[in-house]
């Protein structure tokens, strides 16, 4: 018969949870109450005086066939951003834990970027990316025209991907790493010694095991990438131009915060919070099933 | 016991001392808080302004503090008034009036200098400036303090190479000028900017200098059921023109997210044209090259338009309800402070704002201010703002979510200029979700009339 210890204090496990329970309570619960509050009435930014007008925000708000264009780009900027942060870090995990020459430095310096505040890196990337004198700008001097995010969106769309991804990548990586760590030694050299090279190996045997952890980080970085990129996307491009980087997260901040439409933002962080909630359950339900849990 | 006594004795001493310096306290000044919104240089000369106040009397004391940005001292404010722990003065930027026009968080300007035995002379206020913060009578609501218009900078250096010695007056001398210009090899004869609120220069002091309604009921003065009509103005005509202008190479955009703004642009002597507020006069006379000649004019008007005044631009100071007798004095006497002629002089030598009042603009030319540099050019800004008595769409922009419809402005002609609307789409579409963020304006101050 197998002994489970049990925790016999139920009042101390409770005093223990309760500066957190409050903590959540404060910033998360007490504010997305007052959001709904707001996102069933008209709210004078003011005060004095807000009218119950039922679904009317929500029906205004998605009935909007801007909105729609913003739901959509913030999508394709969650998939893009998050393929390109997870495959670079993954490129590069595998060949830090190949021990190539240089992997100390690596492993150290390649967290740095996740340091960095995001309106810093916005900052630094609306200098590198500048079409007449960034860095880049070298490309506009060959191809007059090519690289302008200021007034082509796609090349907007384009700079915010690269900046936000430049800073995941750091933390997907530590997590590969990491999960490397625990994959065993022992069937990486019995594949060597059965002719397996490098890269079939990787293939095979390494992302297969790392399955749990590359989901955890998509799980995370989907559903971050939908609220981490408001700092770029403001310091940037501030939406821009004609909208073509006006995610979501920026579209709520700019309706609520300077057009002083308090309800319609409200209504609009309720769809962002059940948009991602969704996400987020789809991916359990229907990524899961392919992770390979050793 | 000794211990136990020195101690009875030490802290009897410290009560004692306490009850001193409390009853010392008594005679203290009132205290008062005034949020503004200037960040940087601008900052600074406010604080200068404040301490003047400090100095000058022994009653009251204005604590001053930046925001850092207009529209981050509106969501402070708002905030703290729903906190109830709100500013006395707070300096409001032009877009946000109306929101707080219609609320009872405020204490209007004419009845705080009356209750407060001030009599101030309003006609002695700019008439532009007057109109744009006043009630549907007359009545100012709020102090305009900063205050500034539009003009056009141009290059003298530049022009003189292609024989002029006059800034262009009508839009067609300047099309013909900013040829010259690039055919005698500038690159950017024109510099603007589409991606923030241009629409300032580019839509509402356009509109106003060639009377033209931004807005049905005169520009929302007359009631919250305005509706959009920049879409069938001579507004139309000038978009055309600036993307014909822009695909001739005539026009450059200039912003920040490009790596250089249109001021500096112009200041650097990369763009010999631009158009901006009169408040950068003072940046570009200190950034610019000694070398670099220029001067500012009133913007152009089109051919045969009978021009009319400019709309002022800039901030004013609102007075917030919730505060005790003691407390209004003390900003009354802040307000009348800076309305005098020496203050006005002060503030608008540090900056480039224009006096806001007749007698402040008087003592101004009296002291030769406007004959000699850094002045010179800037009365320029006051000849705009007076250029006619206000029309009934001159006034001013009333109109609710403003931030929002300038945004809206802004995106249409992105599209236009990226050639992914035409201007009379583009404006269209503009106008229609103008539109729906004025009747969503109206719906959340259902019943509320304009004052």
């Amino acid at each position: 018969m197998e002994k489970r210890a049990r925790f016999s204090s139920t009042w101390l496990g409770l005093a223990l949870i309760v500066p957190q329970a409050l903590l959540i309570f404060t910033f998360f619960y007490w504010p997305a109450g007052e959001a709904v509050f707001w996102a069933f009435t008209l709210q004078r930014p003011w005060g004095g005086g807000n009218e119950f007008v039922g679904l009317q925000n929500f029906s205004a708000v998605l009935g909007d066939p801007v909105y729609w264009r913003s739901v959509e780009r913030s999508f394709i900027f969650a998939f893009a951003s998050t393929g390109a942060a997870m495959g670079a870090a993954l490129t590069l995990a595998l060949l830090v834990d190949r021990m190539l020459p240089g992997h100390f430095i690596y492993r150290a310096a390649l967290v740095w970027p996740y340091a960095i505040a995001a309106p810093a890196l916005g900052l630094a990337f609306r200098f590198i990316l500048a079409p007449d004198a960034g860095v880049v700008s070298f490309v506009n001097k060959l191809w007059p025209g090519a690289w302008d995010p200021t007034i082509n969106g796609f090349d907007a769309m384009v700079a915010i991907i690269v900046a936000y991804s430049w800073k995941s990548v750091g933390y997907n990586f530590i997590f590969l790493l990491s999960a490397m760590q625990s994959v065993p030694k022992a069937l990486i050299e019995a594949a060597a010694m059965d002719g397996a090279g490098a890269l079939r190996r990787m293939r095979d045997i390494q992302i297969p095991l790392l399955t749990p952890t590359l989901f955890f980080l998509l799980v995370l970085n989907i559903s971050g990438s939908f609220q981490d990129a408001f700092g770029i996307v403001d310091i940037m491009t501030k939406g821009g131009p004609a909208r073509a980087t006006e995610l979501m997260v920026y579209k709520i901040y700019f309706d609520g915060f300077e057009g002083l439409d308090y309800s319609g933002a409200a209504a609009q962080s309720l769809v962002l919070m059940s948009l991602v909630i969704l996400l987020t359950f789809v991916q359990f339900r229907f990524v899961e099933r392919r992770v390979h849990y050793g | 016991m000794p211990k136990a006594s020195s101690l009875f004795s030490t802290v009897s001493a410290a009560l004692i001392g306490l009850a001193i310096s409390a009853t010392g306290a008594m005679a203290e000044k009132t205290k008062i808080d005034f949020w503004f919104g200037n960040s940087g240089d601008i900052a600074k000369r406010v604080l200068e302004v404040c301490d003047h106040f400090n100095k000058s009397q022994d009653d009251f004391e204005v604590v001053c503090t930046s925001q850092n940005g207009y529209a981050a001292a509106l969501q402070n404010t708002i905030a703290a008034f729903r906190a109830g722990k709100q500013p006395t003065l707070v300096q409001i930027f032009d877009v946000g009036t109306l929101d707080l026009m219609l609320s009872n968080a405020y204490v209007p300007a004419y009845k705080l200098m009356a209750d407060n035995g001030y009599s101030i002379d309003w006609k002695n206020y700019l008439s532009g400036v007057r109109s744009y913060y006043a009630t549907s009578k007359g009545d100012m609501m709020s102090f305009p303090f900063n205050s500034s218009t539009a003009l056009l900078y141009w290059n003298k250096d530049a022009f003189a190479k292609i024989g002029k010695s006059a800034a262009p007056a009508t839009w067609e001398e300047a099309e013909a000028d900013m040829k010259a210009l690039k055919d005698a090899g500038y690159d950017c004869p024109m510099a603007i900017d589409i991606t923030s609120n241009e629409s300032w220069q580019l839509l509402e002091q356009f509109s106003a200098i060639h009377n033209q309604p931004i807005a049905t009921r005169n520009n929302g003065y007359d009631g919250l059921d305005a509706e959009l009509t920049f879409n069938k103005t001579k507004f139309v005509q000038y978009v055309t023109d600036l993307k014909r202008w822009y695909d001739a190479g005539l026009i450059k955009l200039k912003s920040e997210k490009a790596g250089e703004d249109y001021v500096t642009a112009f200041a650097a002597g990369k763009c010999q044209m631009t158009l901006t507020s009169v408040g950068d006069h003072g940046t570009i006379t200190r950034t610019a090259s000694p070398d670099m000649h220029w001067d500012v004019a009133m913007l152009p008007v089109y051919a045969g338009t009978e021009r009319k005044n400019s709309l002022v631009g800039g901030a004013s100071l609102w007075t917030l309800a919730g505060h005790s007798p003691a407390e209004y004095k003390a900003a009354a006497a802040f307000l009348n402070f800076i309305g005098q002629p020496e203050q006005a002089l002060f503030w608008s030598t540090v900056t480039g704002y224009i006096p806001v009042t007749k007698t402040g603009y008087e003592y101004m030319k009296s002291n030769g201010f406007y004959d000699k540099a850094p002045g010179k050019g800037r009365e320029v800004a006051i000849a705009s703002l007076t250029a006619s008595e206000p029309t009934p769409i001159t006034r001013g922009i009333r109109l609710g979510g403003f931030l929002q419809i300038r945004n809206e402005v802004g995106n249409a002609l992105q599209a236009i200029f990226a050639n992914q609307a035409s201007v009379q789409a583009g404006l269209d579409d503009a106008v229609a979700r103008g539109n729906a963020i004025l009747r969503r304006f109206e719906a959340t101050y259902k019943g509320a009339t304009l004052p």
